[in-house]
């Protein structure tokens, strides 16, 4: 692998209408996150970082999201496939209802999500009535809400690399004797890996800063629902000098996962 | 095939060993209508121009098409409502599939996997079809290491680890270079040589149909037009592509004795003694031109023409004419420039009858 | 993809109304009235004063119905004024005012948030209470639990939401509790009396501790329970002018209508006590 570089050959540098507003892009993205680190409060941070509560709160973050992104890999992967590789009558409605998640201002979803999964809701109601089982509040209803959130980035990720990939292979694998599960899981799968990685991170990293579905859907309680996104938001009311200490831990926190498994990735390719 | 009872129940009337097909596939205003039979140990080629129908027949023969209409029996059982992963039927790809992610030995252990056998067996009868096709010592090596014609073998060896009673093989040879091309034409002749079933291969190219197959199946436009052996099909090809695929001149006109009349206008004079509807062929290189009107000559057949083309072809030179009749004549380039050759030039074009080569048509 | 999006358009709109029914409560609004522009304070006798220009008013979320009200009034009393109001959280506002927002005139619902305010120097004179809010427990229509009082709510498997003790409602809640010596552990601290009000609305939760207003604006979706250790915990709302406001004759007569008997009793009619 060649290291990328600006500099290509005679012509020169990048060309400037493309490298101006790529600077831009960068300045804009990246200006915010440089002024919470100018205006942090570095004094009280160790202060802070050695509240159990926030500690709690960094905890219950990283555990629901991961487990978010799991349950987003297990049902929305298959979910990909269909719609990438199955032709059936209203599919194009399909795929557009799969990414109302992105549109839906996530309180709202938090909203619907109530009212579907509630202890009052047109499916909860049953979970409460026959097994007993309530979401709301609960950790698992995080989980819920964070996995509603996050699966959209999943299955569109993924669903891109399938159609970008050959289905031929899919063919090739059925003419040696496999199944189309079998097909899939052993050659598509595989395929696939790096689309399915990037789908996983970005549903990751949107779990990670999940706040209107979940305050909505879980509430808010320390240890059990309260996760960062919710801890900031509400030090934001009283201690914005606290609000912003707790979005660079989780700053921090979330690059460190990210920088960590895309090393892995690098030397794993 | 364990259960002789079963056999005979699955197979009321004992058909024979190999197969028997009728392909009928209609996608909108194309339809593929294609009857093959073939004996075990046949090597039959589907040969024909590109979109006549020759890769939905393989397609349909593995599966991966339904058939709307005809018949798929191999070895005296029903296949046609098989889906591809229960057809004992192995695959060449053009540009082969092999699996990006798969070592060239879990690539060629994949079938036998799936087909029962334990990760340890599916290995071990991989290597053994590897070291047979003289890659051993490849196995470890991933698809993107390997050379065009290694790459080949590979495939090959993954669709024979299965066992199949019908190998199919879509223009292996087209994703080589000229130069691997050679080697590995001769090889794979002697891996199909060797294969004790059915093979049914895929070509555009008629040096390969003719250099891999016992039988041509020549498409056109979804339908068969012409089948027979190499040799059989090379001397007498009954349309133009055949014929200008294996650089035949060829004509169809109508035979009274040693005179075949072409379009009324011109006549070829033959050794052959028919009479009615024939084909007359006869190579380019039986062709010689004159600057001035031969004398003398043994050559009963003699055409006024004008020079419309001229093409290099091998270390000759092929030229097109056009006069009583349209013909192709191959030259050396020294006669090409003795004859001060150039398009627009006017020669006359000689062939002896005794290299005209007449069949009814 | 037209035959795909509108149905996705149709049950957005769905979806949509159903939730917006539901945050109704705690929508902010800010209408954008672009009338004829501020002609700054003209000094006019105080016997019969002539009014005109915009004011802009800045007021906690759950003034919302009376000052809407109050601010027709206002507008239909003095012909040629127009009263802008931006409702929301008090803190956001409170942030808004100290950020540079223009404004005349601030409503908050807690006298700390209007500390954040007189502390930036950003107010004009001194805030004066001008009601009270009391908390009240909003309960499911009917009551089916028979809560009656804030220990009801402790020893049993109630799921109750409070307020996070950050935000007002919270405090004052926490305040009641600490008074009468309860401990109570909610399913969830919410971010607002609005969220947790809607906990109820939809019946997720069997009971929220909230504002009177709140439970009144609710209607009949929740039922409302009156308890005595209320009374440890009454939330002042005080009202002050701001010092960017440049029409300040027409804001002090906008606050003289809030605290005129007139006013209250437009505020009282909302569930608000008297200062």
């Amino acid at each position: 692998m060649r290291p990328p570089s600006l500099r290509r050959g005679v012509r020169g540098g990048a060309p400037l209408p493309l490298l101006l507003p790529a600077l831009i892009g960068l300045a804009f993205l990246v200006l915010p996150l440089v002024a919470l680190l100018v205006r942090a409060p570095w004094r009280s941070m160790p202060e802070l970082l050695t509240s159990t509560e926030v500690w709690q709160a960094l905890q219950l973050s990283l555990v629901c999201a991961t487990a978010a992104t799991a349950v987003s890999l297990v049902i929305g992967v298959p979910l990909a496939w269909l719609l990438a590789r199955v032709e059936f009558p209203g599919r194009g409605l399909v795929r557009a209802l799969v990414t109302l998640p992105l549109v839906l201002p996530p309180v709202v979803g938090g909203v619907a999500l109530l009212m579907a999964l509630g202890r009052n809701g047109v499916v909860g109601q049953w979970l409460d009535s026959w097994f007993g089982i309530t979401l709301p509040f609960t950790t698992t209803g995080v989980v819920i809400a964070e996995a509603f959130v996050a699966m959209p980035f999943l299955v569109i990720s993924v669903e891109g690399t399938l159609r970008a990939a050959d289905p031929r292979y899919e063919e090739a694998a059925a003419t040696l004797g496999a199944s189309r599960f079998t097909a899939f899981r052993r050659v598509t799968l595989p395929l696939i890996a790096p689309g399915i990685a990037a789908g996983a991170v970005l549903a990751w990293a949107r779990a990670l800063g999940e706040f209107g579905a979940t305050i909505t859907f879980a509430g808010n309680f320390p240890g059990r629902t309260q996760t960062m996104p919710l801890a900031v938001y509400l030090a934001l009311q009283n201690d914005p000098a606290a609000a912003i200490a707790l979005s660079l831990v989780l700053l921090a926190v979330s690059i460190a996962v990210l920088a960590g498994l895309r090393d892995r990735w690098m030397t794993a390719s | 095939m364990t259960d002789p009872e079963t056999t005979t129940l699955a197979a009321p009337e004992p058909a024979g060993e190999g197969l028997d097909a009728r392909l009928v596939v209609e996608r909108g205003s194309f339809r593929l209508d294609v009857e093959l039979t073939a004996a075990p140990g046949d090597v039959v080629a589907l040969l024909g121009p590109n979109g006549a129908g020759k890769t939905t027949a393989l397609r349909a023969l593995a599966g991966l098409v339904p058939l709307t209409g005809g018949h798929l029996r191999l070895d005296g059982v029903e296949m046609d409502r098989m889906p591809p992963d229960a057809r004992p039927v192995g695959v060449v790809f053009q540009d082969y599939l092999l699996f990006p992610h798969l070592s060239a030995l879990d690539n060629v252990a994949f079938g036998p996997r799936c087909h029962g056998a334990t990760k340890a067996e599916a290995r071990a009868q991989a290597a053994a079809w590897l070291e047979r096709l003289g890659l051993a010592e490849h196995g470890s090596a991933k698809p993107r290491r390997l050379s065009g014609g290694q790459a080949q073998r590979v495939a090959l060896a993954r669709a024979l680890a299965t066992r199949p009673r019908l190998l199919l093989l879509d223009e292996p040879l087209a994703a080589l270079d000229a130069r691997t091309r050679l080697d590995v034409r001769a090889q794979l002749r002697h891996h199909l040589a060797e294969f004790e079933a059915v093979a049914v291969l895929v070509t555009h190219d008629p040096l390969d149909a003719m250099v891999l197959a016992d039988h041509l199946v020549v498409i056109e436009d979804g339908r068969v037009v012409q089948r027979g052996t190499p040799a059989d099909i090379a001397r007498r090809p009954r349309t133009d592509y055949i014929a200008h695929l294996v650089g035949l001149n060829l004509y169809r006109g109508e035979a009274e004795g040693h005179t075949v009349r072409i379009d009324r206008k011109s006549t070829i004079a033959t050794t052959e003694d028919l009479t009615g509807p024939v084909f007359v062929a006869f190579p380019p290189n039986a062709v010689t031109l004159h600057q001035d009107r031969p004398s003398g000559s043994s050559a009963r057949n003699l055409w006024h023409c004008e020079v419309t083309g001229m093409e290099t072809h091998g270390d000759q030179i092929r030229v097109a004419l056009t006069g009583e009749l349209p013909l192709a004549a191959d030259l050396t380039t020294v006669a090409a420039a003795e004859l001060g050759l150039r398009p627009g030039a006017r020669v006359w074009a000689a062939v002896k009858a005794a290299q005209t080569h007449a069949y009814p048509a | 993809m037209i035959r795909t999006v509108r149905p996705t358009r149709r049950m957005l709109q769905v979806t949509g109304a159903g939730a917006a029914a539901l945050l109704a409560l705690s929508a902010c609004s800010s209408s954008d009235g672009s009338s004829s522009a501020a002609s700054g304070s003209s000094a006019s006798g105080s016997g019969s004063p002539k009014l005109s220009g915009e004011v802009t008013v800045f007021a906690a979320a759950s003034l919302k119905e009376s000052f809407t009200t109050l601010g027709k009034e206002f507008e239909k009393a003095h012909p040629g004024t127009k009263v802008t109001f931006s409702f929301g959280g008090s803190d956001a506002l409170a942030a808004s005012i100290t950020g540079g927002a223009p404004a005349d005139v601030f409503a908050s619902a807690s006298p700390k948030t209007m500390k954040v305010v007189t502390d930036a120097g950003d107010a004009s004179g001194t805030p004066a209470t001008f009601v009270r809010n009391q908390l009240e427990i909003a309960t499911l229509p009917g009551n089916p639990d028979k809560v009656a009082s804030l220990k009801d709510l402790t020893g049993s498997d109630l799921k109750v939401v409070l307020c996070d003790k950050s935000v007002p409602c919270g405090a004052a809640a926490q305040k009641a509790l600490d008074a009468s010596r309860l401990k109570l552990t909610p399913v969830s601290y919410e971010e607002d009396v609005k969220s947790a009000l809607n906990k109820v609305v939809l019946k997720e939760a069997d009971a929220a501790v909230v504002y009177k207003t709140d439970v009144k604006a609710a209607g009949d979706k929740v039922e409302g329970v009156e308890f005595p250790e209320s009374a440890d915990a009454i939330n002042d709302y005080p009202i002050t002018l701001l010092r960017s406001s440049e029409n300040t004759e027409t804001a002090k007569a906008f606050m003289e209508l809030v605290r005129s008997a007139e006013g209250q009793k437009v505020l009282n009619a909302a569930g608000f006590l008297n200062p």
